[in-house]
């Protein structure tokens, strides 16, 4: 009858640790309760609540436009299509920065991502540099794709490129070459043993991927508005449309109501193909699997893919830079110190330091929020409630931010939380966004550790604290370090949301480009393009810094 | 870092005590307000009152923001609600009566809502075709004057304007064409305009900066169309703004394509200071400021006498005759009118 001291501490610690998971997940909750759902809910009913009563009966004429079903149809057909392209381009460049090893690769890796995390309204504008007129194509052959849907299906390319190669990339650089060769000295074929071995392997992380730069572009809206001119809208366009120009609220409810039905779909997909994605693979280190480049064949893949770089996502970039230094000695660099420049009541470089801190406190909102529901996610035999969770994390990701931004500005104006005129509401909007970037990037990790070295120090009598503290942190520091990184660059690039409430004493370094490109006249246009191009560098300099700490086992981003 | 936070939270702490202070005045307006430094100064000095300007948007977003939040606002004055989208403001009680000191210097043609004197203009614009003189000379072709000039064959190809539905610009041009050729003409004549090639775009920066061949934003990035739907005071603009000054604006105007814009500022319906926002309103419409508005916002004053500087004058000089419209005719017809022009043109 008697229990030994084991058995008693063991089920001390499951009743503790599901205690221990509630109380962690409930400040996540608390946090998305109030600084998402909410704001959401109010900007809603504000458009469909009319006198008191719900008018949902509007869900249905919207519905029936037939303006409205075009955006619909054009929203989904060119995520789909954009989604396919990203693939064939960016599968390629998956194996290459997985398998291969050249100098400069851990730079390159950082370069591919930096137009992930710049502002749209920054890479609009580099984008039209090489496809739109005068653009590179223009020049060489004549060919404009701006106001085409080439353009954006390209520019979706250049923005997702990176999360195909980061996703894929990252796990195919830990599958273990040997399997695939024991195969072959079984006799199978080279096609066979990829087919047989490292395509079931892949699989997963290739739907996982496709899935979240189909639910980007699906929700594409800087890219659209740019890039596509006035006859080509998506959902998110749309309700930005609506919302901010015909001021047809209850539309723009409708159409939100949309867009969040489907990006719950995708995301309950992506939480599928992710838990199918964690059956045990045999990982190896990453830093095992690449090796210098064989053969013709291997070589020709590798110039190939560097080309496709080059031209798609360098160039670009590059343009925007060439285009900053249009002044002789550094002029609009210079001018960004002025106070005169008309724009702006501060002088423009001061919204380097904004975006600074608004970027940090909302990296340590992010990771703090991000890291606590990371842990409480970790447990595999996490519950039907907890994998839900795990999906609403990501929501934010898809929702219009149009709409997030007014309904800070309409649920958050009132003791006991009047937010409205304090510097905290830009950060924690950002935040918003940091949080499955921190989330995606720990879980992986965290669940990879042994959870047998938690329950020994259970037994032994370390407090869960403790057991955080001694045995998980040392693990995933790394990988906390990273999310901390992507956080930081996302907020730093975050705009859709950040134009509604940033003040205007304190603008941050996209809302501060785009206002200078709304201002006539050379020094405001060649002061912008050297804001885009500080920003996109001090982009690439954290992206870097990321580099150099990769875990050893990669997040989904 | 850690420095600059705490100041940066300390500074936002400080204005949210000052919020219910009655020292302080909040005017919030659109991203292109502007204003000189030592005038707003010299108004801060003689009322008592502090100035926070807070800008929000475009100007379409900024009258969107101020209607939504008008229970519980973010300020006492809305500045930068203009004759399209007045009737939105008023309809959705916006503001409330003030008649601000001086309204009776106010140009008797930019006066409106006088029974109620819910706003108070303070500038007016001209949104208008702006041409690259330097493409008219190359080619020793005529600037077009007149909208009917902009159908005829050799302009083909040659205009960009703006979504009506999406830009302040874009639907002063609509409402211009209105005004000219009628609530049954106007269709026919955008047939014409799109048959002649006209482009259409989103946005003001996109027609301005990158299409245009005469700015300088469009020049770097080779703009091919010498017509620009923009503004009369976009010529001034681009010899302000560049370094070196050149002696003559690279632009110019079509003047008889010109359509009037009257920008209004109103006291907010829930002010918590309305005392001061009757202040700063009168303060909107006095000499100081309004001779230091054109230089800022390039705009012109609405009060009788005001100076207007020099550069002005020698390169963007009002329009003599823009087309006018009626804010109630604009109100009733608005929506539709976008609604049709949009099948029409972008469809």
């Amino acid at each position: 009858m008697d229990l030994t001291r084991t058995e008693v501490a063991k089920a001390g610690t499951s009743r503790g640790s599901a205690t221990a998971r509630l109380a962690l997940m409930a400040v996540p909750v608390a946090f998305f309760a109030v600084f998402f759902a909410y704001p959401v809910a109010a900007i809603v009913a504000r458009g469909l609540k009319i006198d008191g009563s719900w008018q949902l009966g509007r869900i249905v004429d919207v519905l029936a436009q037939p303006d409205v079903r075009h955006v619909l149809w054009f929203t989904t057909w060119q995520a789909l299509a954009s989604t396919a392209l990203t693939l064939l381009i960016a599968l390629p460049g998956a194996y290459v920065f997985a398998r291969f090893d050249f100098p400069g690769k851990q730079v390159l890796r950082a370069v591919v991502t930096v137009p992930f995390v710049l502002p749209t309204v920054v890479v609009g504008t580099a984008f039209l540099a090489l496809v739109g007129r005068g653009g590179l194509l223009d020049e060489l052959w004549g060919v404009r794709l701006d106001t085409t849907v080439w353009a954006i299906l390209l520019a979706h390319v250049f923005f997702n490129y990176a999360v195909v190669v980061r996703t894929v990339g990252g796990l195919w650089s830990q599958l273990d070459p040997g399997q695939e060769e024991a195969a072959r000295v079984l006799g199978a074929s080279r096609p066979q043993a990829w087919r047989r071995v490292t395509l079931p392997a892949l699989a997963p992380a290739v739907a996982a991927a496709a899935l979240m730069v189909f639910l980007f572009t699906f929700t594409s809206f800087g890219v659209v508005q740019i890039l596509g001119g006035p006859a080509f809208s998506t959902l998110e366009v749309e309700i930005y449309r609506q919302t901010s120009q015909i001021f047809d609220l209850s539309t723009a409810a409708v159409l939100t109501l949309i867009q969040f039905a489907a990006v719950a779909a995708i995301l309950a997909v992506h939480a599928w193909t992710v838990r199918r994605r964690e059956t045990a693979l045999r990982l190896v280190d990453a830093a095992t699997t690449a090796r210098r480049p064989r053969g013709t064949g291997q070589w020709a893949l590798l110039a190939g893919v560097l080309v496709t770089v080059a031209g798609l996502l360098v160039l670009p970039l590059a343009v925007l830079v060439e285009r900053s230094l249009g002044a002789p000695g550094f002029g609009y660099y210079r001018a960004l110190t002025r106070e005169d420049g008309g724009a702006f009541l501060v002088p423009p470089i001061e919204a380097i330091g904004n975006s600074l801190q608004y970027a940090v406190a909302a990296t340590v909102i992010a990771v703090v929020i991000g890291a606590l529901a990371a842990t409480a996610l970790t447990r595999r035999d996490a519950g039907r409630f907890v994998r839900g969770f795990d999906a609403l994390l990501m929501l934010p990701l898809g929702v219009s931010a149009v709409t997030v931004g007014f309904g800070f500005l309409i649920a958050l104006d009132e003791p006991p939380l009047d937010l409205r005129s304090s510097w905290i509401l830009v950060p924690l909007a950002q935040a918003l966004v940091g949080v499955p970037f921190v989330v995606r990037t720990m879980l992986p990790v965290l669940r990879a550790v042994d959870v047998r070295l938690r329950e020994a120090a259970s037994v032994l009598g370390a407090s869960p604290w403790r057991v955080w503290r001694e045995v998980d942190l040392p693990m995933v520091r790394r990988a906390l370090l990273v999310a901390a990184g992507f956080a930081f660059a996302v907020s730093l690039g975050e705009f859709g949301a950040t134009v509604f409430i940033a003040r205007p004493d304190n603008p941050t370094l996209p809302v501060a480009v785009a206002r200078l490109l709304g201002r006539p006249g050379d020094l405001n246009y060649g002061q912008a393009m050297a804001l885009s191009t500080i920003l996109m560098l001090v982009c690439a300099v954290a992206l870097v810094v990321l580099e150099r700490l990769r875990p050893d086992r990669s997040g989904e981003f | 870092m850690a420095g600059g936070l705490a100041a940066c939270g300390s500074s936002s702490g400080g204005d949210g005590e000052e919020s219910g202070d009655s020292r302080t005045v909040t005017l919030v307006s659109h991203d292109s307000w502007a204003a000189s430094e030592d005038v707003i100064a010299a108004f801060e000095k003689s009322s008592g009152y502090q100035v926070e300007v807070l800008e929000d948007g475009d100007a379409g977003q900024a009258v969107n923001k101020a209607v939504l939040t008008k229970d519980n606002p973010q300020g006492d004055v809305f500045f930068g609600v203009d004759n399209t989208l007045l009737s939105r403001a008023l309809d959705n009680g916006l503001f409330q009566p003030y008649e601000a000191k001086g309204s009776d210097l106010v140009l008797p043609e930019y006066r409106a809502d006088r029974d109620e004197h819910r706003v108070t203009p303070v500038d007016t614009g001209d949104v208008c075709v702006n041409y690259d003189k330097a493409y008219f000379s190359e080619h020793g072709l005529t600037p077009p004057d007149s909208f009917d000039d902009l159908v005829k064959p050799e302009y083909e190809d040659l205009l960009v304007t703006e979504n009506a539905a999406s830009s302040s610009p874009g639907l002063g041009f609509l409402l211009g064409t209105v005004a000219e050729y009628g609530d049954d003409g106007w269709q026919a004549y955008w047939k014409k305009l799109e048959a002649n090639g006209v482009k259409v775009v989103d946005s003001w920066e996109q027609a301005y900066n990158e299409e245009f061949s005469g700015s300088s934003g469009g020049k770097k990035a080779k703009g091919d169309r010498p017509l620009v739907v923009s503004y009369a005071s976009s010529p001034p603009a681009e010899v302000i703004y560049a370094d070196p000054q050149p002696a003559t604006a690279p632009t110019g105007v079509a003047t008889g394509t010109c359509f009037r814009q009257v920008e209004y500022a109103g006291l907010l319906s829930n002010a918590e200071n309305p005392e001061g926002g009757k202040a700063l309103l009168d303060f909107l419409i006095g000499e100081e400021f309004q001779e230091d508005l054109p230089l800022n916002m390039f705009v012109y004053p609405v009060r009788e006498g005001a100076r207007i500087p020099e550069a002005f004058r020698k390169f963007g000089p009002p329009a003599e005759n823009p087309e006018t419209m009626d804010p109630a005719k604009i109100a009733d017809n608005r929506d539709q009118w976008v609604k049709s022009w949009t099948s029409l043109v972008l469809k």
